[in-house]
């Protein structure tokens, strides 16, 4: 891959080497029309100046309370949105506004998602087959005896027979169609798999089933992740490094130790303290924190720091200032005026 | 590839799901086999297969042509000889029920099909693309959907002779309306669905998405509402006909048939010659209701058998 950014002299060739993706000041706002007439009378700030860099073979979690963006943020990277503003650079090649077309001739089969929603993430008209095989279809010229090669090798390594493969999905389980969600995105041997909630809709046993075959196909195909889920305790299972976020926003970034050890974010201690701590970590049982008030909307965010509202430690600067992300050491960041 | 016999999808969900060993079945059996489970549905489809072969196969069920008069057999109540009796001008009410569901037939599924085809692509662009695209369709059909239908078919009536092309034309004109509403609201619901997105993800056309993807689940309702299309305009080609408006005499239609017999000693006198004509709208247009009906569930893949 040629080196576009070769002229930035704040990067070592080393970390780009490992950077596979990278974005930078990213914006998603969803115009909110009124009237017959459609007017635009606002904007839902859905994603709202957040970077970050993602390293080759790593799973990054994106965690926060319902609303707070990370479905969208997931959806622009993978550029079923167009960045409001904000640049997206996926293997040294800026993506954030490039054509449906040009996304088509390389960008598309590298990153893939895994959707939430097992029994709508599967078209309900098409047969195993038929779905497997489309993404082989747009992107090689394989026979078609090497295709079904193809198919049933993947059916295998996510634990299904390819008996199954002239059935539709209404005849599978969930977590067998999660499954079969995992080998389609496999189909196009993608560098980068952003996973929405994808275990999310799953009975609890299920869920463990599923992460643990992404890990094992991460391990062997080096995929790397990002893993967008609500659930702290499952994000704690898979991630290497955890984001939280929280109205549009990164709140913290760090890797999983220092972030469920030591989380600074007011916010990140709030949230973290709801979660049970595993009996054979050290840490001490964090006293329960309870925010006071409700996550104010996306339409309106408060001015300065968005956790203001509801910060136990808030200060006035935070009412006027919006904190940046700050190194606080290697690998954590927090955007908060205490640091 | 050889170990396809091994059993390695997780032990756990494979036994919660025995159905799976069945044999596959397809799509379109599984919709069969759903529609004909409802009783309504198949005496429909029973009904209107017969009134369809009967109108094909008119001249071989009747010795007479519709237009054959014969003055002496006028207003003959039902016989051997005239099944249905005869009319005002002594032609067998039977064979122009039969030629007549020729004409209403055909141009209620000529009309249909022209009109659901233009529907389905007017509504998949404007509901998948959205915006300025899907603003300016709308507003076309909001404008046509304006048009007193009735009131401009009396205008243009009186300025070209009513004919059966000019007919279907202004069903066309305006039965794509509803189905472009349709089709659209049914897109615009199924694009974020997420095998919509995900299909988005794979670089699949836009092209692709829209008649490969979405427009297969749209399938149903489109399906629905041109059955129960055919039947409403054979009701209101019934109705122009009957107005005079429609279908011109000598060519029989079952519209045109009842105004002939609208005339009220007629319709004391020879019961027969009103009943008939106006039955088999009646049973036809039900036939298509059953049928739409049924087909609207046997599509809903909520519904299991
Ligand atoms: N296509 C859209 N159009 C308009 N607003 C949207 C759209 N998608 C999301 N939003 C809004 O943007 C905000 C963030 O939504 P998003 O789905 O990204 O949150 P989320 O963190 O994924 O939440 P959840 O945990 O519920 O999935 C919400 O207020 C939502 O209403
Ligand atoms: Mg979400």
């Amino acid at each position: 891959m040629i080196t576009k950014n070769a002229d930035n002299p704040t990067k070592t060739t080393e970390v780009e080497q490992n950077t596979l993706l990278e974005i930078k000041n990213l914006k998603k706002y969803f115009p909110i029309k009124h009237g017959i007439l459609q007017r635009t009378v606002g904007h839902i700030k859905a994603v709202d100046d957040i970077s970050l860099t993602v390293k080759k073979g790593e799973t990054l979690g994106l965690v926060g309370e319902s609303g707070c963006g990370k479905s969208t943020i997931g959806r622009t990277i993978i550029r079923l949105y167009e960045p409001t503003e904000g640049e997206i650079t996926f293997k040294n090649q800026n993506i954030s506004h490039m054509k449906e077309r040009e996304l088509r001739q390389d960008v598309r089969k590298n990153i893939q998602m895994i959707f939430q929603d097992p029994f709508a993430s599967l078209n309900p008209r098409k047969t195993l087959r038929m779905i497997l095989g489309e993404p082989l279809k747009i992107h090689y010229n394989h026979s078609r005896k090497k295709q079904e090669e193809i198919i049933g090798e993947l059916l295998e390594k996510v634990g299904l027979s390819s008996k199954f493969l002239n059935r539709y999905p209404h005849e599978f389980s969930g977590g067998q169609r999660q499954r079969i969600g995992i080998a389609r995105v496999l189909t196009l041997n993608p560098d980068l798999v952003i996973a929405d909630e994808a275990v999310s809709a799953l009975d609890v046993s299920i869920q463990a089933q599923i992460t643990n075959l992404m890990q094992d196909l991460q391990a062997e195909l080096g995929l790397t992740y990002i893993f967008i889920s609500h659930d702290l305790s499952v994000v704690r299972h898979i991630s290497d490094r955890v984001g939280i976020m929280y109205l549009g926003k990164l709140m913290e970034l760090g890797t999983k130790a220092d972030l469920f050890q030591e989380p600074l974010h007011p916010y990140s201690q709030a949230l973290l303290s709801a979660v049970p701590t595993p009996k054979k970590q050290k840490t001490v049982q964090r006293e329960r924190i309870l925010l006071k008030g409700d996550i104010p909307s996306p339409a309106n965010p408060p001015k300065g720091c968005v956790f203001h509202t509801r910060c136990p430690h808030v200060m006035d600067r935070c009412k006027q200032e919006v904190p940046s992300l700050l190194q606080v050491k290697k690998d954590h960041f927090v955007a908060c005026h205490l640091y | 590839m050889t170990k396809i016999n091994t059993v390695n999808e997780s032990s756990t969900e494979a036994l919660l799901n025995p159905n799976l060993n069945r044999k596959p079945d397809t799509m379109f059996k599984i919709i069969v086999s759903k529609f004909f489970k409802n009783k309504l549905a198949v005496i429909g489809l029973i009904f209107l297969t017969i009134i369809i072969l009967s109108a094909i196969f008119a001249p071989l069920l009747t010795p007479y042509t519709p237009e054959e008069q014969s003055l002496r057999d006028r207003l003959l109540p039902p016989s051997s000889d005239h099944l249905l009796g005869t009319d005002k001008f002594g032609r067998d009410i039977f064979t122009r029920i039969l030629y007549g569901g020729q004409i209403s037939l055909l141009v209620g599924f000529i009309s249909i099909l022209g009109s659901v085809t233009i529907g389905a692509i007017v509504g998949s662009i404007a509901g998948y693309f959205g915006g300025i695209i899907d603003s300016i369709l709308m507003r076309i059909v909001d404008t046509l959907l304006a048009v007193p239908t009735l009131f401009l078919l009396i205008t243009l009536v009186t300025i070209f002779t009513p004919g059966i092309d000019k007919l279907i034309y202004i069903f066309i004109l305006f039965g794509w309306l509803g189905t472009a509403r349709l089709v659209r609201a049914e897109f615009l619901s199924l694009r974020t669905r997420e095998f919509v997105l995900s299909a988005r993800t794979m670089g699949v056309k836009n092209r692709s998405i829209i008649f490969s993807h979405i427009l297969p689940n749209a399938m149903g309702p489109i399906i629905v509402s041109a059955t129960l299309g055919v039947g409403g305009i054979i009701l209101t080609e019934a109705a122009l006909s009957y107005l005079g408006l429609g279908i011109q005499p000598p060519i029989p239609s079952w519209g045109n048939m009842l105004q002939d017999a609208q005339n009220y000693t007629i319709m004391l006198k020879a019961w027969w010659y009103p009943t008939f004509p106006g039955l088999m709208i009646l049973i036809t247009v039900l036939s298509f209701n059953f049928i739409g009906d049924g087909l609207r569930d046997a599509f809903d893949p909520k519904i299991n058998e």
